[in-house]
């Protein structure tokens, strides 16, 4: 549930939570974007740094230059301010995937799980637009919302040791993207070439919360050359205004 | 910039580490920097460097050094035997080094981690605003990893006129076995039963094998939760106590995820977390609960405490570069 006024709770003597509720719900994610926007704005001289997620908002600040009721006190003002403010419409990342085969080696089986076929598969997965709840587990990864549950599929009973950089996954009703080679159980059912973190941009990672992305399937010849722009640093990244047409995120 | 070190063999864990990578939470990253943060800012000020200087963060079993050009060196925090030519080298002071030396490390005495600093820091290339090394994402550092035998470190520009520095013995931590850890309850405290709460703050842990830069996982009293362990993923605070559903609490440190979806019944203090850090599997912690306002003035009163030991240093230095000190 979303609360009635959101909670203000101690992370230790450096670190404040602002809780709006605890569950996983676009409006609640949504007021976190804004909060973390309008502390943004503020330009609060004690702020190190923020981490938003699906319900709330970690304020880390330095003890030297507030303590933390000083904190709540501003922090209260600001939330307020948040709720009734203007925002920029969020935006979405195409992410173009190609699936199957090679490079979605559990195309077959979430396709055979589902009683589907795998261009059905295709066709649930790519062509909407994901809400990126927030960033964590590994740099770079975004937990996304939005998944059909036509498609959802277990993880699988034994992790791989290596999932390639890009891979695109299916885990129960949720959908992912290996920013890195990593170990990991999700169904594989394709890849993006495109880079999901590069420590040396800034920001480093491409995906935001509070954002959406969007899979555009793409063909075997189209992977290798968006991966030759990538690696030459000349590939364009799609992106659109997000219109909010539909509620399941549908556009 | 000048070559320093050459890793002759690199120890069980050898890292180079700064205050942390801040400001990139959001987008997954992990803090990392040094686990103790206070004996890496000591080694720091010792050789005139600013506090956050990137140091050698040594872990248990040290690394040997060949000295690559004359410099001056602290090391601080654990005691794991340092050597310097194979005779004891002093601990929380500065030493001069000359290029043919070596420094070596042996029985590990007390505490876990140890840092080196040298005069300049260790220069690497800052990967987003830091140059602490996060092993598991090979960001930082040299090349993202621990040391290996056969690499060369270069130092940044020593500051002018570096002193013979000694830390007074009231300002040198004791490492013990056993911990007090002061709390503050939250954020998800209620989430756990009112037995469970007790439990916590009432039976002694003991830090198990599973303790590493990420966190410490602790045995003992399983903590009751009301019911179940799980959350909506939030933030993780650094030194946050998260209990998942087998009741035994993990004190989570440096290179903690950004995020975590089990319930956290509090946060041990800053101040706390430095000695946390010097704690090795088999020894034992107890939680003690403040308030956030306890646990304000108690970081208002170290920082004083800081404040005093950065101005006995400035006020005593003695000139380092008469070499009447017979090597």
């Amino acid at each position: 549930m979303i609360y009635e006024k959101p909670r203000f709770l101690p992370g230790g003597d450096r670190a404040l939570f602002v809780e709006f509720g605890d569950t996983i719900d676009p409006e609640l994610n949504r007021r976190v974007k804004q909060l973390m926007l309008t502390i943004q704005g503020a330009e609060l001289p004690e702020l190190v740094e923020m981490v938003p997620t699906y319900r709330s908002l970690l304020v880390y600040y330095d003890p030297h230059l507030t303590s933390p009721e000083e904190l709540r006190a501003k922090l209260k003002i600001l939330t307020e301010k948040s709720e009734a403010g203007e925002f920029p419409n969020p935006k979405v990342t195409e992410i173009p995937t190609a699936y199957g085969g090679e490079y979605g080696c559990d195309l077959e089986f979430v396709a055979e799980y589902n009683g589907l076929s795998p261009e059905e598969i295709i066709r649930f997965h790519a062509g909407k637009a994901y809400l990126i709840y927030m960033l964590g587990f590994i740099p770079g990864f975004a937990y996304l919302g939005g998944v059909s549950p036509r498609i959802a599929t277990p993880r699988l009973p034994t992790p791989r040791a290596k999932i390639l950089a890009g891979s695109v996954g299916i885990a129960g009703n949720q959908t992912g993207i290996y920013p890195a080679e990593s170990p990991g159980g999700w169904r594989v059912i394709g890849r993006t070439p495109i880079e999901l973190f590069n420590p040396e941009k800034e920001p480093p990672a491409l995906l935001q919360m509070g954002n959406y992305v969007k899979f555009v399937q793409i063909t075997a010849e189209e992977f290798k050359q968006i991966r030759k722009e990538v690696v030459q640093g000349t590939y364009c990244i799609k992106e659109t205004p997000f219109l909010r047409k539909n509620d399941d995120g549908s556009i | 910039m000048m070559e320093v070190f050459e890793v002759v063999q690199p120890g069980s864990l050898t890292t180079i580490q700064d205050m942390g990578r801040h400001g990139y939470q959001q987008y997954g990253v992990p803090v990392s920097g040094a686990m103790d943060s206070y004996a890496l800012m000591v080694a720091n000020l010792l050789v005139g460097n600013d506090e956050g200087a990137a140091c050698l963060e040594i872990t248990v079993l040290g690394p040997r050094l060949r000295i690559l050009g004359d410099t001056v060196v602290a090391v601080t925090g654990a005691d794991l035997s340092p050597a310097l030519n194979n005779s004891p080298l002093p601990m929380w002071e500065t030493v001069k080094v000359c290029s043919g030396d070596t420094i070596s490390f042996g029985h590990p005495k007390r505490g876990c981690r140890g840092y080196l600093a040298v005069a300049g820091g260790i220069d690497v290339a800052e990967v987003l605003g830091s140059r602490s090394t996060y092993v598991k994402s090979c960001l930082g550092g040299l090349d993202g990893r621990p040391l290996r035998s056969g690499d060369r470190l270069c130092s940044g520009e020593p500051r002018a006129g570096i002193s013979a520095r000694k830390l007074p013995s009231q300002y040198i931590p004791e490492y013990q076995g056993e911990n007090e850890l002061r709390v503050i309850l939250g954020p998800q405290d209620d989430y756990f039963t009112r037995k469970g709460i007790q439990t916590f703050l009432h039976s002694e842990y003991r830090i198990s094998v599973q303790a590493d830069r990420m966190g410490y996982r602790l045995e003992g009293p399983p903590i009751e939760h009301k019911a179940g362990a799980d959350i909506v993923s939030d933030g993780i605070p650094l030194g946050a106590v998260q209990v998942p559903g087998d009741g035994l609490p993990i004190i989570l440190l440096a290179d903690r995820q950004t995020t975590g979806g089990y319930a956290k019944i509090a946060t041990v203090s800053t101040i706390d977390l430095p000695k946390l850090a010097q704690a090795k599997p088999g020894d034992r912690v107890r939680f003690i609960q403040i308030t956030e306002e306890e646990a304000y003035q108690l970081l208002q009163e170290y920082d004083r405490g800081i404040d005093a030991l950065k101005q006995y240093i400035k006020c005593n230095d003695k000139d380092l570069r008469p070499s009447s000190k017979d090597r």
